[in-house]
């Protein structure tokens, strides 16, 4: 890498609009598929783990591992198996979004306080209205906030999937570490902690709106 | 399948993997021993300032910021952009920028984990200290440390895998450690080299986990796990 090479060189910038604009899609994607799936995984074992107390301790076990290992040595795993493609990248990044969704959902249900329940089961609330009327939406704030670190979390993984030859803004990364040149490497950085950025703001955002009591503070005014 | 697990064993068990500059051995010792160095140096510059922030009670909003900026970094690019810095600074490529990334990965978890801490050692119980005359660096050292410990150590735990984990990436940068057999094994469509690194790598991020939790287990203080509970 030279050394008196300057950190951006704008033309590059340019000429190369496309392949940015195609790139930034496709990691917004492998974000988006690997926190939903990842969510849904999630919310089913915390109702399990919920539900069968002595079985949480094993879930988040598994699921601690499972953060635990490298992010290059979980997609290395699966190459054998589902070969360089995106079942392989999201294999890993799903698996990276578990810890933290379960254990912010669990604590967001747990936190639902008795009374609230009570008084809905007296109001005629049984399940499944109970928990998609009353529980979750009360479980918002918690989950919200999992989600955000879920996501700024696997965006920053998805760089990480360029090695095993798959789209994102770490194709930049790495073709700025193999071709010697500063450009496409800073322009890959920029653009993913803005698109890290970007999501957790709107994240934010969907949580000022959903949350319960801001919703009664506005029927209320 | 179960071909391809033999081979990886068949692998990981032949003495002359282990052998040599490129061997495993030597691999193993490079990647323990530069993530070893890393959290270390990393400790030596964020524990005093974290502790000495947490104990001002100043900055509130701080470790809230610094967490949140540090996760929307990617490990991947803080590597990639030690290259250049490290250049730029005569230090070459390889050992040096692997280094600078990792010692710049560790701080953020070690600094705030450190601040939190102190932060929420129980007001009175720092209150009857200070009743009994403690000074300043008495309570620091015999009770705010001690109760603080636990925490402590779980940043320290955070840091120390993931800089395990991100140790591994410093083959992109032209350094060695277990990554090697990763990017090398892609590189020539080895997949049985592929997945025996992966695996040597998993398993020294696991068995880090495990030493820093029984660590953490056997160097906290008495009480301290109830005063957690009550709180």
């Amino acid at each position: 890498m030279g050394r008196n090479q300057p950190w951006v060189r704008w033309e590059w910038i340019g000429d190369n609009r496309g392949q940015i604009w195609d790139q930034t899609v496709e990691h917004l994607q492998l974000t988006l598929i690997a926190v939903s799936i990842g969510f849904m995984l999630a919310l089913g074992l915390s109702l399990l783990g919920i539900r069968f107390r002595r079985m949480y301790p094993a879930i988040t076990s598994i699921a601690g591992i499972l953060y635990t290992i490298p992010s290059l040595a979980l997609f290395a795993f699966f190459v054998p198996i589902t070969g360089l493609s995106k079942t392989t990248a999201e294999i890993g990044l799903v698996s990276y979004t578990l810890l933290i969704l379960i254990r912010n959902i669990t604590a967001g249900l747990d936190a639902v306080p008795p009374p609230v329940r009570e008084a809905a089961r007296g109001l005629g609330y049984r399940q499944p209205r109970l928990f998609w009327e009353v529980e979750l939406p009360l479980a918002v704030p918690s989950i919200i906030a999992g989600l955000r670190i879920a996501t700024v979390t696997v965006i920053g993984l998805v760089t990480v999937t360029s090695i095993i030859s798959l789209g994102g803004l770490g194709l930049f990364i790495l073709d700025g570490l193999r071709r010697d040149f500063l450009t496409p490497l800073v322009v890959g950085t920029v653009l993913t902690i803005a698109l890290a950025a970007t999501l957790d703001a709107m994240l934010l955002l969907a949580e000022r709106q959903l949350a319960p009591s801001r919703r009664t503070a506005r029927a209320s005014r | 399948m179960i071909d391809f697990l033999g081979d990886v064993l068949t692998w990981l068990t032949d003495p002359a993997n282990w052998e040599g500059q490129r061997g495993i051995g030597n691999r193993l010792v490079e990647h323990v021993l530069i993530s070893a160095e890393t959290v270390a140096i990393a400790a030596a510059i964020a524990l005093p300032a974290g502790i000495a922030i947490g104990h001002s009670h100043r900055w509130p909003g701080l470790t809230t910021g610094v967490v949140n900026i540090a996760r929307a970094i990617p490990s991947f690019a803080v590597v990639a952009l030690a290259l250049p810095f490290a250049i730029r600074l005569g230090l070459g490529i390889g050992y040096w920028p692997t280094f600078l990334a990792l010692v710049l990965l560790a701080l953020p978890p070690i600094f705030t984990n450190a601040v939190t801490a102190v932060r929420v050692v129980e007001p009175r119980v720092v209150e009857a200290a200070r009743g009994l005359g403690m000074r300043e660096r008495e309570l620091l050292w015999q009770v705010e440390i001690p109760l603080a410990i636990p925490l402590i150590l779980a940043g320290v735990r955070v840091a120390a895998v993931q800089v395990v984990a991100t140790a591994t990436l410093g083959a992109l940068v032209g350094w060695g450690g277990l990554g090697r057999f990763i990017v090398d094994g892609f590189a020539v469509q080895d997949n049985v080299r592929v997945f025996g690194g992966a695996l040597l790598v998993a398993l020294l991020a696991v068995l880090t986990e495990l030493g820093f939790a029984a660590l953490a287990r056997w160097r906290s203080p008495r009480g301290v796990a109830q005063t957690a509970v009550a709180r």
